[in-house]
């Protein structure tokens, strides 16, 4: 995976000025456009907030769920794609 | 225990003002058995994709619309239609219950003899029918549903050469008002073809006309359209009986009574579109009681009224359960899953959105999902929109239903056609139809000599063994 000076997650500009509610409703100010995660979503752009990379994201993710690495990492991979879709770079 | 919570894929969905679904959205409905025998049993046992058939099932539908059509007149005989489903243990299901057998080509006429039908049980449909099966079918007393001119004129030759008169029945179409009419198969009335023809059988040392026959159409969920369909067969009858003093002993309407399937690009529900077997069976014999009761007066039966349904009869009562191979995210953002099973086994994809459901309850938000099968070709779509929490790799899915037309008209198409499987009235389960494998799919190939081997002079070498002798000089 890369890291952040790569193209996997959306930079931390974009991320920060989201707003995050803790039903998992998100409302991007600079678009307008408002979307609803699931609990890992919201847990994934709750440690957005302070991982740097796709590796350390998947690691704090690993302490917290019942699942492979390669499992989460193949979902951050694609949650974090439908991200910068939605949300930009 | 970990202490760790259960990882369910994680969604992120736009909301859009303006395009909420009118039906709101239904929670996922599950299975995770069939006639009370487990999925995940009759997968470890028979593998995926796997479709399973329910004896129960087949034999309720045929109970119960035979009562619905019994109930309201003397005389009814159903013909199972092996175009809908020919395998030998479903057609077998349906003789057991009386039913006879309405073939359309040789090949099901001679499936429906080895199964031990007698000819005097089969009607014969079609616009083809290949002179030595005609001919055979002839001999053993087969009901021969003539399509057209030319075929009237072979009959009479058979007759001619087996020193026997052959009863004869006229395939009519016409106008019902309500669906299309299907003028390329048999005699048209309202032109006048059909009556030329019966003048032709009238006047025929060879030939008797005996039966009228016609098939309004295929997933009819009008019943007043059979109405005005028996409308016009009784009128057609008095017709040519009073004009060429021939007594016709049955009338025989066909199929096309739906199936609780949905069709593509109707919103409503199946529930909601089809008619009950009961409705059908009222506009049917309604109108036909009505239309026939003075015949004992002028000493003549009513005639038997025959009905080839097959979908309606034989759709819900197959399932097919599939696997999900991959997950994808389209580029439009859209949840995409590959499984196992493509519309090379079924082919109603191509018309049907059919009910989909997990094998489990499924944690997450249901999501609109596309769901693609195993080909390598861009028309494999099972369903083009479907609201689907999130699917791991292993999970199941089952469509329903599934039992008309997949096993007639599937293809052996990149992958190999699988087990089905029917459960039986009891639960035991038995292989219907043995999955493919290559032995099977190339039985029928032969490689001339010359052809024998794909590399004769050796096969060429693997472009990465000529790189890597590169990078070492």
């Amino acid at each position: 995976m890369q890291d952040e000076s790569g193209s996997v997650l959306p930079s931390s500009q974009s991320l920060h000025r989201l707003a995050i509610s803790e039903s998992g409703f998100i409302f991007d100010p600079t678009s307008g456009h408002h979307f609803t995660v699931n609990e890992t979503g919201l847990d994934i752009l709750r440690h957005l907030q302070t991982a740097h990379s796709p590796a350390e994201l998947v690691a704090l993710l690993q302490r917290e769920y019942s699942a492979s690495e390669k499992e989460i990492e193949r979902d951050v991979l694609e949650f974090a794609a439908m991200l910068r879709k939605f949300i930009g770079d | 225990m970990t202490g760790k919570k259960q990882w369910i894929k994680p969604t992120i969905v736009p909301l859009r003002s303006g395009l909420l679904n009118k039906f709101g959205s239904q929670e996922a409905p599950w299975i995770d058995a069939i006639d009370e025998v487990p999925i995940p049993q009759l997968l470890e046992q028979y593998g995926s994709p796997l479709f399973v058939v329910s004896e129960r099932r087949l034999r309720r539908n045929i109970q119960r619309l035979k009562r619905a059509f019994s109930a309201r007149y003397p005389s009814v005989i159903f013909g199972w239609s092996y175009k809908t489903n020919y395998l030998g243990a479903v057609c077998n299901t349906f003789h057991q219950e009386g039913s006879w057998a309405e073939v359309v080509s040789e090949f099901e006429y001679q499936k429906a003899r080895s199964l031990g039908v007698p000819g005097h049980n089969i009607l014969f449909n079609g616009p083809f029918k290949r002179p030595g099966i005609l001919r055979l079918a002839v001999s053993e007393g087969a009901h021969i549903h003539v399509d057209h001119l030319d075929e009237l004129y072979e009959l009479e030759q058979i007759a001619q050469q087996l020193k026997t008169p052959i009863e004869v029945t006229l395939r009519l179409n016409f106008d019902t008002g309500y669906t299309e009419t299907w003028s390329r198969f048999g005699f048209n009335v309202e032109s006048g073809q059909a009556l030329d023809a019966a003048w032709r059988i009238a006047s025929s040392e060879h030939l008797n006309l005996t039966g009228l026959h016609s098939h309004i159409g295929t997933f009819v969920l009008e019943p007043r359209a059979y109405a005005n369909q028996v409308r016009t067969m009784c009128e057609f009858m008095h017709e040519v009986e009073s004009l060429t003093n021939c007594h016709i002993t049955y009338l025989d309407i066909g199929g096309g009574f739906a199936s609780m399937n949905s069709l593509q690009g109707i919103y409503l529900p199946a529930e909601q579109m089809v008619p009950s077997e009961e409705q059908y069976a009222e506009a049917v014999c309604d109108v036909l009681l009505e239309l026939t009761h003075d015949r004992e007066t002028r000493g003549f039966k009513r005639p038997t009224l025959i009905l080839e349904t097959g979908r309606a009869l034989v759709d819900d009562a197959e399932h097919l359960i599939s696997t999900v191979v991959a997950n994808k995210r389209l580029p439009d953002g859209r949840r995409a899953v590959v499984v196992d099973a493509g519309v090379n086994i079924l082919f109603t994809a191509f018309w049907y959105n059919h009910k989909v459901m997990p094998t489990r309850i499924l944690p997450g938000k249901p999501e609109d999902t596309t769901i693609y099968g195993p080909l390598c070709m861009n028309i494999d779509v099972v369903r083009n929109s479907v609201m689907l929490p999130p699917l791991s790799i292993g999970d199941n899915l089952v469509y329903s239903p599934v039992g008309a037309y997949n096993h007639t008209q599937w293809m052996q198409f990149i992958e190999y056609r699988p087990n089905v499987v029917m459960i039986d009235e009891n639960r035991n389960v038995s292989v219907i139809r043995e999955a493919e494998n290559l032995e099977v799919v190339t039985a029928q190939e032969r490689l001339p000599a010359h052809l024998s081997a794909a590399y004769p002079q050796g096969a060429p070498e693997d472009i990465l063994s000529e790189r890597s002798s590169d990078s070492n000089n």
